[in-house]
């Protein structure tokens, strides 16, 4: 059943009288709030966009905005469909209706990918009504009718607005299956397109999850446990509530809040307050985990296989071996963690900067005891999410604090917080062997991984396939495309008490630096080209090898790097889409220089061609943040990395020049959000591996 | 709690809070002015730049009773609601440069304060004036040419905000 049929409901509302199902109660409270008007009767079309018998048009966004820019590309091709211009356009995020837009959780790179239909069919369908409307309206063909520039035009010059067409179009069928515009009709779809969202955000008056004002709100800053896993034994809330402005300390599960007036009064009360925690898992490390993790990563789950590879590894006279190590990382968003709660007896409302409100509703519900049809989720923008915010740790403490309170009340971390009381990305061991054949091409691969597992600490995306490897751990090692005869790829579970999670490109933030960079390794043993050794490997895989020369022409690959510098190139497959970097780094004293980013996509169609470059260069520079100076590393059961000052990430003063390349491939969506992460690492590793001949296993650079 | 009177986007105000409370704290949970955004409060990111006497300052590190009798610009002084934008801002719309956008309220008041010192900055002197700031989607390429954007249009207008 197509999306549209699903979603296709169109509702004739007579001013609210009809309000009937959640996500329209849930919308109109949001929006009364923001003192929007009642738009009248409403063409309604798989809850992705409602005309209004005032002539508004609102595209409504299921997904989550935190930067890269569906508010705009949503609406673009609503409009395009529809026939009116962007400007015309009002958008608003949807609440949380899991029957209707199916699972809402952003990430993956996935919501053009998996909404792209509906769009079109949405704007189509609604389009094709009120066409239909103005037909009968005027006593026309339908053929003689159609909407331009947000107007319905008819024979003999005959205009109409879309507004007056709402009620008589709203009592149509749906058509079953809309017809979309030829592509040479299209205005908007693949154009670049400037972001609807930016005058909010340029002139400071975008809502985040952390500018939500509620009248009465009070604000929570949260005392947790300071290593992982920890657990309050006892507290004294006598100082703490001695500061002026503190209302109340209260215990809940993740460890004691002090409840204010504003912040400052909170963080203050949690400065005196006294706790004393229970912590079993104080004696954690950095070196005990990778300690843990080297024992276990021989002993790993089969992920892939052809060949022999041990077989060819033993018999090969030239080999190498090789053990790569990634860190723990912090998402370090530039919002904070935050939520808004408001807990009433028979009811609740939560505003969150969320990837994932349908997990938040559900939390809340599990908190409350009330029933997921009396609580209301309102998404708001993201300062940044890179699936930090896809957890519910922050919103849940939202909803426990103002239960306690029976008031509002905003739950904010410190930077301090956000960062050692986190989820993060998983460190990992890696060993490497590799063997050349006669020729010097790389004839046999071994690659075994011991990582702690996401999917292991979420039970949310249902249950992890048998034989117990995690997808996500070997992403990018066991489909490693290139044509090496003998290949294994293992994975080892090894868990900590240290929470693991999504983070931009996931497994692809880890193995495509292990595998690419090994992969140079083996290529300089051969004595081969990196370019060339790839594109050898990669015959079968012509959209790869597409990418990587586009990269590789962009860097002026095979003519002499400027003095003092190196080049890398690295490619990754994920989400959907084909990605590769070539890179240029130089060498300031002992500090890597990343100096030229050259980086080829293929995403297939384009729905924005300006935020996808503004994606890709995001992920570029968050992968380069990673590579360079990115760790959490762990003493006495906690993070030592608390701050920018210990968790570095890139500034102005070393942002390379990135160019980048689009690929036309005419292949189907793919995704953009993550996809400039995965090259970045190798890319940069190999290239001062050129430079100095030495290759660099363990991450960060510096 | 004392009271204390500021004179923010050239309004006068009055608060009561504690002194040791941060500028940054005072506008957004005092005066719900919620434009100025909280990153780090430690001076690392300046996400909650705003200017002191013309000078950009992160937020955060200002306690209300130092900044009392002086001159403060937030975000929401650069272009009143629906009034025409900042050339700055206007640069940074025309450069489309924000992806989740909650830096750039800091980055614009950076950027401002530069560019009232310095009409013609080259990219050494906007690396020395905006490195300071952070922006955790990478959108230093569209701030960098923002800032030359609004530098070339205040030099043909001659504008001098």
């Amino acid at each position: 059943m197509s999306a549209s049929l699903r979603f296709g409901r169109r509702r004739f509302l007579a001013g609210s009288g009809g309000l009937v199902l959640a996500f329209t109660l849930d919308r109109t409270v949001w929006a009364a709030a923001k003192g929007a008007k009642d738009p009248g009767a409403t063409l309604e079309q798989a809850g992705l966009l409602r005309v209004g018998e005032d002539d508004s048009v609102t595209v409504i966004i299921p997904e989550a905005e935190m930067g890269q820019g569906i508010v705009t590309s949503f609406s673009m091709v609503i409009a395009d469909e529809l026939g009116v211009p962007l400007d015309r356009v009002k958008t608003e995020f949807a609440p949380v209706d899991e029957a209707h837009y199916g699972r809402q959780v952003t990430g993956g790179s996935r919501s053009i990918r998996t909404r792209y239909k509906s769009l079109r069919d949405a704007g189509a369908a609604a389009r094709e009504l009120l066409v239909a409307a103005a037909a009968q309206e005027w006593k026309a063909e339908l053929a003689a009718c159609r909407i331009a520039e947000g107007k319905m035009v008819g024979p003999g010059g005959k205009t109409s607005s879309l507004g007056k067409l709402v009620k008589a179009a709203s009592r149509l069928p749906a058509p079953a299956q809309p017809k979309w515009k030829p592509d040479d009709q299209l205005q908007l779809i693949g154009k670049p397109t400037a972001r609807l969202d930016a005058p909010a955000k340029i002139r400071g008056e975008a809502t985040y999850g952390i500018d939500v004002r509620l009248p009465g709100m009070l604000r929570a800053v949260v005392a947790r446990s300071p290593s992982f896993g920890g657990t309050v034994k006892r507290f004294d809330a006598a100082k703490a509530k001695a500061v002026p402005g503190v209302r109340q300390v209260v215990q809940i599960p993740s460890g004691v809040a002090v409840i204010a007036d504003h912040f400052w009064a909170a963080k203050a009360g949690r400065e005196a307050l006294e706790v004393e925690w229970d912590e079993p898992n104080a004696s954690l490390s950095s070196d005990s985990i990778r300690a843990a993790m080297a024992k276990l990563a021989p002993t790993g789950a089969e992920a892939a296989k052809r060949g022999d590879a041990e077989k060819a590894l033993a018999g090969a006279k030239q080999k190498l071996e090789a053990v790569y190590e990634v860190p723990y990382l912090a998402h370090a968003t530039m919002e904070p963690l935050n939520a808004t709660a408001d807990v009433k007896a028979d009811r609740a409302e939560i505003w969150a900067p969320t990837q994932a409100p349908g997990f938040v509703r559900g939390g809340a519900a599990r908190i409350t005891g009330l029933a997921p049809d009396k609580i209301q989720v309102h998404p708001t923008f993201l300062g940044g999410g890179f699936g930090r915010k896809a957890q519910t740790d922050y919103t849940d403490e939202a909803v426990h604090c103002s239960k306690a309170a029976g008031k509002p009340v905003q739950v904010i971390y410190t930077r301090e917080d956000d960062m050692s009381a986190a989820w993060y990305r998983p460190a990992s061991y890696h060993r490497l062997a590799g063997a050349l054949d006669e020729k010097g091409w790389p004839a046999a691969w071994l690659h075994q991984i011991a990582s702690p597992s996401i999917m292991a600490a979420f039970s949310g995306f249902g249950p992890r396939p048998a034989g117990g490897v995690d997808g996500t751990s070997v992403a990018g090692a066991a489909d490693l495309p290139y044509a090496i005869p003998n290949f294994r790829v293992t994975c080892a579970q090894a868990d900590f008490p240290i929470p693991v999670w999504f983070w931009r490109s996931v497994g692809h933030s880890v193995n495509p630096y292990v595998a690419e960079c090994f992969f140079d390794e083996l290529a300089r043993l051969g004595k081969k080209d990196p370019l060339e050794a790839r594109l050898r490997l990669l015959a079968d895989h012509p959209r790869w090898a597409r990418v990587l020369q586009a990269a590789a022409e962009k860097i002026g690959w095979g003519k002499p790097a400027p003095s003092g510098t190196g080049r890398g190139i690295a490619v990754a497959e994920c989400f959907g889409s084909i990605v590769a970097e070539a890179v240029e780094v130089a060498l300031e004293g002992k500090e890597p220089r990343v100096v030229r980013v050259a980086c080829a996509l293929d995403c297939g169609q384009v729905v924005n061609p300006r935020t996808v470059t503004a994606q890709l260069e995001s992920g570029i520079v968050y992968g380069l943040s990673a590579a360079l100076y990115g760790q959490i590393t762990l003493e006495g059961g906690r993070t030592v990395q608390k701050t920018f000052a210990d968790y570095p990430v890139l500034r102005m003063n070393v942002m390379p020049k990135i160019e980048t390349v689009v690929i036309q491939s005419g292949e189907p969506h793919g995704g953009v959000g993550e996809l400039g992460t995965p090259p970045s690492a190798p890319a940069v590793v190999n290239a001062l591996a050129a430079l100095t001949g030495k290759p660099i296993r363990k991450l960060p650079l510096t | 709690m004392p009271s204390y009177e500021l004179t923010i986007n050239g309004k006068k105000k009055k608060v009561q809070g504690p002194e040791d409370m941060p500028l940054l704290w005072v506008l957004r949970d005092l005066l719900n002015m919620t434009g100025t955004k909280f990153g780090c409060g430690l001076g690392q990111c300046r996400a909650c730049t705003v200017h002191v006497d013309g000078e950009a300052v992160p937020s955060c590190q200002y306690p209300v009773a130092a900044v009392a009798g002086k001159k403060i610009t937030t975000i929401e002084g650069l272009a009143a609601p629906g009034s025409a934008l900042h050339p700055v801002q206007q640069a940074w719309l025309e450069e489309d440069v924000p992806q989740c956008g909650y830096c750039q309220p800091g980055q614009i008041m950076s950027a401002c304060a530069l560019l009232a010192k310095n009409r013609a900055p080259t990219d050494a002197d906007i690396d020395t004036a905006m490195s300071g700031n952070i922006c955790r989607c990478g959108a230093y390429s569209g701030i960098r040419r923002a800032i030359h954007r609004a530098a070339e249009s205040m030099a043909k207008t001659g504008s001098s905000r």
